[in-house]
């Protein structure tokens, strides 16, 4: 039920963030959501892509280190209080969220987030339980 | 094995007198025959009668490099020309080179110091010693060489480069101990394994590794990779070449030093204060048999401590710790002397990190700041920005609690620093002072 994301290592540099984009595109690897987490001094920089061997590949055959990590992208109903119902489930069953951006496109009328659990397989049952569609992997690439 | 039973396990106590009646002998001949020594001890109000016990070694005047350079290229030799059997030189890559001389006699004394080295580090006379090191000005061919030949072992003076060729040699010829630098060790095997040639199926079962400074680390590698047992074999063309002193392959934890013909002590290098045993600072040696170019307390320039405790291996010779780095490249940061090769020992200890660092010391505010950029290996990378910056937190824990000085730790791209081995990469001081 989970999904990979790619994650990569950036110095806080000028030009940094393009020139990852930038070999993205001449190996046509389409970006489907992204996010950056930064500190003073370098960023974290989180890719869901529609290709991610490649990714990894060309990405690590450039210098740079990449990771691979499980995610869990969850249908969240597009309208006030549609995040913060998942929030509280998740809340409740006491499970933490280590961090979480959106989704580019949208799931029928629903939005889509992109969530690092730290027990993600607790949290796919407590939102599969609750009725929350969990978009797979191979969904969420070509969405 | 010990080579030398009688000098190697003697009682401190009597090797200490044997020491100072050498030193005596040794200050009396060169304040006698050596000009440069003669004005030192007469600039200090020295003579040589006023040696009359170990401690007054600590008044005579320190010989540093600059000194020998400024006697280019005889002018500190202590016999006549006629006596000088054999001259070596360092290669002078950072000015004139420094040019030393043998007699006869301490050619001989040399050949025994290496007998003993080779012994420590497991060869014996049955032994075929597969010889790396350069033959030539450089000290580590001949003096390998010559220690061999005393040991009564066989020798092939293959000296370096010509790398294909050692690898056949290694295995047509089956030689059982190598000796070479601890890099072109590592050279070695990627050859032999680009050949099709596994050290596994070869028959070495010691190495005896030095001339540059290499890291326990590097040692876990070559036993691997080489499938031998190495051990660290220290000296310096100013005081002898190789064999001033040797790990023995039983303890492989210090060096013993052939006291008997050098005595060693450790100083502060910035106060010049001798320090206690166990105590870092840089290694002062101080030669008592040498006949051609006798030293007295030369600073080598090398970070070491010295342990006295006895060893396992029966010798009662004083310890050094394998050197850790050089003068050269000390610190002085809010004025705790700081060597570069420390913050490397840091970051070797913890899991995940790879030893390309960067130190980057700046002045703000009249205060001293370091910030140490730290490359993000493929295992210590997490996609969670708390966990890199807990990692920051450790290293700069390890290192205040090391080297009592605070550091800001930065993480850094992989191969974003310059992979050099020299000084300039490793550290850049921007203070202005």
């Amino acid at each position: 039920m989970q999904a990979e994301q790619i994650s990569i290592f950036l110095e806080n540099k000028a030009g940094r963030l393009s020139e990852v984009t930038g070999i993205l595109w001449q190996n046509q690897v389409n970006i489907r959501a992204l996010a950056v987490a930064d500190t003073t001094d370098f960023g974290v920089l989180r890719l869901i892509v529609d290709d991610n061997a490649k990714a990894e590949q060309v990405l690590k055959n450039a210098g740079f280190t990449v990771r691979k990590t499980k995610v869990v992208a969850v249908e969240v109903a597009d309208q006030p209080g549609g995040l913060h119902s998942i929030l509280e489930m998740l809340y409740k069953a006491g499970i933490n969220v280590e961090y979480m951006y959106a989704f580019v496109r949208q799931s029928g009328d629903n939005a889509v987030m992109i969530f690092r659990f730290d027990q993600p397989d607790q949290a796919i049952d407590v939102l599969s339980q609750n009725g929350v569609t969990i978009v797979e992997g191979a969904r969420l690439y070509t969405m | 094995m010990i080579y030398d039973i009688e000098y190697e396990t003697m009682p401190r106590e009597a090797l200490e007198s044997i020491q100072l009646r050498r030193l005596q002998a040794t200050v009396s001949r060169v304040y006698a025959t050596v000009p440069h020594y003669r004005k030192k001890f007469d600039q200090a109000g020295l003579k040589p009668g006023d040696i009359q016990r170990m401690e007054d070694l600590q008044r005579l005047p320190f010989t540093i490099k600059q000194d020998l350079r400024d006697n280019y290229p005889f002018g500190m030799f202590a016999v006549p020309m006629d006596n000088v059997v054999r001259i070596h030189a360092s290669s002078g890559t950072t000015g004139k080179p420094t040019v030393v001389g043998y007699t006869s006699r301490d050619i001989n004394t040399w050949a025994e110091l290496m007998a003993r080295a080779l012994s420590a580090g497991g060869a014996t006379r049955g032994d075929i010693i597969h010889n790396a090191y350069g033959y030539g000005l450089f000290t580590g061919g001949l003096g390998v060489h010559y220690g061999a030949e005393k040991l009564g072992a066989s020798v092939i003076p293959v000296s370096g480069g010509n790398t294909k060729r050692q690898v056949v040699i290694m295995r047509d010829f089956a030689p059982t101990i190598l000796t070479a630098t601890p890099s072109y060790s590592l050279h070695l095997a990627e050859a032999a394994e680009d050949m099709g040639v596994s050290f596994k199926d070869l028959s070495f079962k010691f190495g005896i590794f030095g001339a540059e400074p290499w890291s326990e680390n590097m040692r876990k590698e070559i036993e691997e990779k080489l499938n031998l047992s190495a051990v660290d074999i220290y000296g310096l063309s100013e005081v002898l070449g190789p064999g001033v002193s040797i790990e023995c392959h039983e303890a492989k934890n210090g060096l013993h030093i052939a006291e008997d013909h050098f005595i060693a002590e450790i100083i502060d290098p910035v106060t010049e204060e001798v320090l206690p045993y166990g105590e870092t600072g840089e290694l002062v040696l101080t030669s008592v048999t040498k006949e051609a170019f006798p030293v007295i307390r030369y600073r080598t320039r090398d970070i070491t401590s010295l342990n006295p405790e006895p060893c396992v291996c029966g010798r009662t010779m004083v310890r050094m710790d394998k050197i850790s780095g050089r003068t050269d490249d000390m610190l002085i940061i809010r004025g705790v002397n700081v060597f570069p090769s420390q913050i490397e020992s840091v970051l070797m200890e913890i899991d995940g990190v790879e030893p390309h660092y960067q130190m980057e010391v700046d002045r703000k505010d009249n205060l001293d700041t370091v910030t140490v950029r730290v490359e993000v290996s493929q295992q210590m990378f997490s996609d969670e920005v708390k966990e890199l910056q807990r990692f920051e937190q450790r290293i700069e824990n390890d290192i205040k609690e090391l080297l009592g000085i605070s550091v800001d730790v930065k993480l850094a791209e992989p191969k974003s620093i310059a992979r050099s081995e020299g000084k300039a990469a490793r550290v850049i001081d921007k203070r202005k002072i």
